[in-house]
């Protein structure tokens, strides 16, 4: 039987409802073709109320269905306590922590107080200028018992921050190999985030702008060809300044927005979160939704005729 | 016991000669549930701080995540 005749037979409409199948999601023009077996497991899962916090459809990264297309930094904040306050605004799933050592003569972590188990944790390799030095950080980030992902950031120049492409392509490689889920920060270079797409990368992360500078997407254009060519999640990662800049990388098809600097240093930095939180949901509403064609010729939109003159 | 020296997240440390991983978070007063120990460049599991002794030259990094977000944090 296949996934529409079960759904016929359920009386479930197709457009209605997200089929996960032996933990895989299904596309809606796939429900025709594809079939069920004995021992199979479905998850038949619909929206309800004021629709989903990801869009209207589910998130998903390295299997793994995250709540929230915003992913939530928890550096450069004022306080714990400020920081506490923009993840109960924002109310994000997945949260970026980097590793440090241990601070041996005290003082407090920006960590300490949060409830590390409520999120998923992608930890990344900040700090790396290497290969090698992103592969230690990630395991010893794995050591901490959290889970599996890992931000491959390897610094490739101190001035710009920008990625090193080769020392991340390598990094990634040896990651993916030793079962990580593997979430590369990569420059907005097309070809480079399909090579890490190839490498096995989860899903990829092309920077706005460079980090901390909130100058916002600088390149549409490569944000659209890296998603149009890029199968697993595009998620934009450093750069973004203000909530229209996340929305429009939604827009475009990016799957979900990582912020840490707009938010962190806002004025406001709880509302700001929250704004960014309500942002990545009107933009992925958008993009499922379909812009309407661009022209440049005026067509109006009320009727031409009866106009009284 | 006699004291040797360590080498204890990048600076040098005296320690009691065959402590364990676990005496030693005890003294630093560390969680061994909140830290990740790499011990001359090897990952030491949480379950083998107790069995695990220091000596010296040993090299020990003491780490667990802090807020960041990309590389400047």
């Amino acid at each position: 039987m296949t996934l529409l005749d079960l759904l016929t037979q359920l009386d479930v409409q197709p457009s209605r409802v997200v089929i996960e199948h032996n933990r895989e999601i299904r596309r809606r023009d796939d429900f025709a073709k594809t079939v069920v077996r004995a021992g199979d497991e479905l998850e038949l899962v619909y929206f309800v109320g004021g629709g989903s916090p990801t869009g209207d459809d589910p998130f998903v990264v390295g299997g793994r269905t995250l709540r929230s297309r915003l992913i939530h930094g928890t550096g450069k904040y004022a306080s714990n306590d400020v920081l506490a306050r923009c993840l109960t605004a924002a109310q994000p799933d997945m949260i970026t922590v980097a590793i440090r050592r241990l601070n041996l003569e005290g003082g407090r972590s920006e960590l300490e107080g949060i409830d590390l188990r409520r999120y998923t944790l992608l930890p990344n390799t900040a700090g790396a200028t290497t290969a090698d030095g992103a592969i230690r950080l990630a395991r010893l980030a794995r050591a901490a018992g959290f889970s599996d992902f890992i931000k491959v950031e390897v610094v490739g120049d101190e001035d710009t921050l920008l990625p090193d492409p080769q020392a991340t392509l390598e990094a990634t490689r040896q990651l993916v190999k030793e079962g990580f889920i593997v979430m590369p920060y990569t420059s907005d270079d097309v070809v480079q985030a399909i090579r890490l797409y190839e490498a096995g990368a989860a899903a990829v992360m092309p920077g706005a702008a460079p980090i901390g500078t909130t100058l916002g997407l600088q390149n549409l254009l490569n944000l659209e060809l890296i998603v149009s060519k890029v199968k697993v999640p595009v998620i934009v990662d450093a750069g973004l300044g203000v909530p229209s800049e996340a929305a429009r990388c939604l827009e475009l098809g990016a799957a979900g927005v990582l912020v840490n600097t707009a938010i962190a240093r806002a004025k406001n930095p709880p509302e700001m979160a929250r704004a960014f939180a309500e942002a990545v949901v009107a933009g992925r509403r958008a993009f499922n939704a379909g812009r309407a064609h661009i022209g440049v010729k005026a067509v109006a939109s009320s009727p031409a005729e009866g106009v009284p003159v | 016991m006699t004291d040797v020296t360590v080498t204890l997240n990048g600076k040098p440390r005296r320690v009691a000669d065959g402590v364990t991983l676990l005496d030693l978070l005890t003294q630093l007063d560390v969680q061994p549930s909140r830290v990740v120990i790499e011990h001359n460049r090897e990952i030491r599991r949480r379950d083998d701080f107790a069995k695990t002794v220091v000596r010296a030259g040993d090299e020990l990094e003491l780490v667990y995540f802090v807020g960041g977000g990309s590389p400047t944090a």
